[in-house]
């Protein structure tokens, strides 16, 4: 089983706090991964050091063993790597149909590719996707005029338009109504079985994750704190700890 | 070009009287940004009239000064009169925009600069005017002689230096000073802890244009004033801004000083004709060097 | 709404194609009517051809600059560069072609080299195209400059790029220095020459209109649209930005090169302050114009810069000296209270007739909530 995400002793510092501390990670290809921790604990850090939001301290990131702690955002987004933002974004004044278009892949575009109209099996697909999460009806409605548990579901139907190779979910539920999780949980499963993407996802919500996850990093203070299965994970000492407060 | 340079070289006095001309106008321009950082960074407006307010502060010290009294006493004139034109600016004009994106505000005032600079032409004509304050003449000989000083740049520097200690006492110890410091930091927290956002922006602008009014009084007398030279003092307050960032007392005043500096030289070696250029290119130059500075941070200027 | 209803409103949106770009009958109602202006217009006002040529040059600042400004989210205060640019490629061009440039600017009759009439057509046509191209490989090389810039360094750095080269190109005495070209003159009369550039300025007008309605259609107008709405975002899925924009800015230039060209061409002398790199009154019209209409529409433009010019050709001279508070009280005002523009507000008023969508229901109240 490869790695598409090989983290090795990564830190990251903000002026004189120290979010990550000398972490590593392996996020294995066609799993899901989960990242969990409590609140300041640097998940949302980790991920923008991967995804090339900001430069690190030291340490190595690969990616398909190719080093990308050094290239730029949309580099990283082209070799197949996506992202979703805790606080949701999407194109605002556009409608959903023009949303999920503009998130084709961009990995090959030549530069003429600019200039090309949309053939039909894209609209398709486009259509197919939104119906996929649940927004058909809504699909030639200005985006910024969805209410934001239907934002969530928007820019996860992108993500999934780009066909990216893994994908790095912030918080996917948060916000979301609780009836609406279980439905949620169950697309991320299938993005993962049947389209194949690999997911790395940062959560709060423990009965999500549990159930979804097969492999749980959690951090703490800026360290890595424990590994393993879920089982091992929901009985450490140390995570139900961190979670707790105590120190 | 190339003669201008040898001579900087033959003559070393030369350099002297560039980097103290430098350093008396450089002073003039750090008030002018401060307000600009003030403003830029209390309410998140990006005041292109900026300029226009020092040009009007000018014309106050130009016009007292043709009436036969000396320009100086204009100055507490000027800031009383351009506190009140900033006051009124806010209430009918930049607090409609505050809320906006940061275009709006930008055009906002880039269409009142043009409207201030038509009235100020046709008020008082395009000529370019000097407030006659007398002391051009009394020079300070130095060094020997070999370079000498006009004592109303000194005068003006002094003055300067008083403002800028004024607004900053200002700022630390009175009850609104400490206000704007609260709002530019988190302008909603501010409001919920019962600071009248709304009074304290108001104020902000007002001082500003006071501070402006004030840098004007003395470009007036140690420079000249023209109603369409307000353009270049207000890119010369973004260039030091966005040079020092706001918020930086110390790093405005450092890269007013630096920019009065380059505009020296620049005028002695390029000719006085480039001296617009020679701001526009400094303007350039940093905005680049942001720019590289940012990308190491895998970042844009924002 | 009932069951019905909408399954007739679901046959309704699948027979139309997805895209949201359709022309609609309305626009090509609005488009024909303006041709037709465009063609009757010079024989039914004969004694303003140059105005009403001038009102298309007008047309053109506008939709070049809503390219960046308003699809692209963009606010360049300096696209007056390329209109001054083109000018003078252009000029330079015609004049090189056939004689040494630095003898001709350096005499104020032109050296009193004469042109003949196969020589300036063939100038002026050589002329715009290298004024076009030019331009357009200037806005790719000044794109490495200014796209690492955002939001408010953005604008101001495009401003001092179009005040600098007024002052850079005054102090060049090849090109003319501050005391400017006069151009080669028209082998022809007077209603000849102003026939023969009033057809350009139409054409180039129409062109852009055409093109940019073109390029709106296709993946460049969703990307550029996409940048305007959440750059970040877009960088995060992989879109090609810095590609995006400066393609985008070298189209504004590739027109405005030509619109440059054409101007200086009409107006018979150029000169760098008020001719060519006019960021106060040009530079800052185009900007006025696509906000009067609606920013980010494709109509917005061009009924701005219409309205603006008319009102503006025709108030003017009453205004006896206040004409320029006049104009920024405008702007402000513009700005300040109808910052949508007259084609944005009737978007929200009337998203049908633009066959933009909105729920009825939730989203005027979403909108007051916020």
């Amino acid at each position: 089983m490869n790695n598409l995400i090989e983290v090795r002793n990564v830190s990251k510092a903000f002026g004189g706090v120290v979010a990550n501390d000398d972490i590593s990670i392996d996020v294995p290809e066609g799993q899901i991964t989960g990242l969990i921790g409590p609140n300041g604990s640097g998940k949302t850090t980790l991920f923008n050091s991967i995804v090339g939001y900001h430069p690190i301290d030291s340490g190595s990131i690969k990616f398909k063993g190719k080093e990308i702690s050094k290239i730029r955002v949309q580099q990283i987004a082209r070799l197949g790597m996506l992202r979703t933002f805790q606080q949701t974004r999407i194109y605002a004044n556009m409608n959903c149909v023009d949303n999920m278009l503009i998130s084709v892949p961009h990995r090959n575009a030549k530069f003429f590719d600019m200039f090309k109209p949309y053939p039909h099996e894209l609209h398709e697909q486009a259509e197919h996707l939104l119906e996929f999460v649940g927004l058909y009806e809504k699909r030639k409605l200005p985006s910024g005029d969805l209410s934001f548990g239907q934002q969530k579901l928007l820019e996860f139907a992108m993500a999934l338009m780009n066909k990216p190779e893994i994908l790095l979910l912030d918080e996917p539920t948060a916000g979301i109504n609780p009836t609406l999780i279980n439905g949620l949980i169950d697309r991320l499963k299938r993005a993962n079985t049947e389209f194949g993407i690999t997911l790395f996802v940062i959560e709060h919500n423990m009965r999500v994750i549990m159930n979804m996850a097969d492999t749980i990093y959690c951090l703490a203070h800026g360290e890595l704190l424990a590994s393993g299965e879920p089982e091992k994970i929901q009985n450490d000492q140390r995570v139900i700890d961190a979670y707790l407060g105590a120190h | 070009m190339l003669d201008n340079l040898n001579l900087l070289v033959i003559a070393p006095f030369l350099n002297v009287q560039l980097l103290l001309d430098g350093l008396f106008i450089g002073a003039i321009f750090a008030l002018a940004a401060y307000g600009l950082a003030l403003v830029w960074g209390v309410m998140n407006v990006k005041n292109l009239c900026q300029g226009e307010y020092v040009i009007m502060g000018g014309y106050f010290a130009w016009y007292i000064g043709s009436k036969g009294i000396h320009p100086m006493f204009a100055m507490p004139v000027a800031i009383v009169g351009m506190f009140g034109f900033g006051w009124f600016i806010y209430k009918i004009i930049i607090s409609r925009v505050v809320e906006k994106d940061m275009f709006t505000s930008l055009l906002a005032t880039f269409g009142l600069a043009i409207v201030i600079q038509q009235g100020l032409n046709l008020a008082f004509g395009p000529e370019v005017q000097v407030a006659n304050s007398g002391y051009p003449t009394h020079t300070i000989p130095m060094l020997g002689g070999s370079i000498t000083v006009a004592e109303i740049k000194f005068y003006s520097f002094l003055i300067c230096c008083a403002l800028a200690g004024a607004v900053i006492f200002f700022m630390k110890t009175s009850r609104m000073g400490q206000a704007i410091r609260a709002t530019s930091q988190d302008a909603r927290a501010a409001k919920v802890m019962g600071i009248d956002t709304e009074q304290v922006f108001a104020f902000t602008y007002a001082l500003n244009a006071a501070i402006c009014g004030a840098a004007g009084v003395l470009i007036s007398m140690i420079w000249v004033i023209q109603p369409f030279y307000g353009i270049t003092h207000s890119i010369r307050a973004f260039v030091i801004v966005t040079a020092a960032g706001f918020g930086n007392l110390v790093g405005v005043i450092m890269a007013a000083f630096g920019l009065g500096v380059a505009e020296q030289y620049g005028g002695f070696v390029f000719g006085a004709e480039m001296q617009q250029a020679t701001v526009v290119g400094m303007l350039l130059l940093v905005l680049i060097w942001r720019q590289v500075q940012m990308s190491r941070y895998r970042q844009a200027v924002q | 709404m009932t069951a019905a209803d909408e399954r007739a409103q679901e046959v309704a949106t699948t027979a139309e194609p997805t895209s949201r770009r359709v022309f609609t009958f309305n626009d090509y109602m609005m488009f024909g009517a303006i041709v037709i202006f465009g063609i009757v217009g010079p024989f039914l006002f004969p004694n303003y051809t140059f105005q009403i040529a001038v009102l298309w040059l007008m047309v053109l600042f506008a939709q070049t600059w809503d390219v960046m400004g308003g699809q692209m989210g963009y606010n360049s205060l300096g696209n007056i560069f390329f209109f001054g640019a083109g000018m003078y490629i252009c000029t330079v061009t015609q004049i090189g072609l056939f004689t040494d440039v630095g003898n001709y600017t350096s005499s104020s009759d032109g050296g009193s080299f004469q042109f003949t009439p196969d020589q300036y057509y063939i100038g002026v046509a050589v002329g715009l195209v290298f004024a076009a191209i030019g331009s357009s490989l200037l806005a790719v090389a000044l794109g490495w400059i200014v796209f690492g810039l955002r939001g408010p360094y953005f604008a101001i750095g495009t401003l001092g790029i179009a005040l600098g080269a007024g002052e850079l190109v005054g102090a060049w005495e090849w090109v003319g220095g501050g005391g400017g070209i006069p151009i080669p003159v028209y082998p022809g009369s007077g209603d000849g020459k102003s026939f023969f550039y009033y057809t350009l300025c139409f054409g180039a007008a129409m062109a852009t209109f055409l093109f940019l309605k073109w390029l709106y259609s296709t993946r460049f107008g969703l990307a550029i649209n996409a940048i305007r709405d959440d750059e970040e975002k877009a960088e995060a899925m992989g879109i090609h930005t810095m590609r995006h924009k400066t393609a985008a800015w070298a189209i504004s230039a590739f027109f405005l090169g030509i619109s440059g060209g054409l101007f200086g061409n009409m107006t018979g002398f150029i000169e760098p302050l008020e001719v060519a790199f006019p960021a106060p009154t040009f530079g800052l019209f185009m900007v006025a114009m696509a906000l009067l209409g609606g920013k980010g529409t494709i109509w917005g433009p061009v009924v701005g810069a219409i309205l603006f010019h008319i009102v503006k050709e025709a108030t003017w001279t009453y205004f006896l000296g206040w004409q320029w508070v006049a104009l920024g009280v405008i702007i402000i005002v513009n700005i300040v209270y109808f910052q949508q523009g007259i084609v944005g507000w009737l978007q929200e008023k009337y998203p049908h007739w633009f066959g933009i969508e909105v729920e009825a229901r939730n989203a005027g109240a979403k909108r007051a909530a916020e």
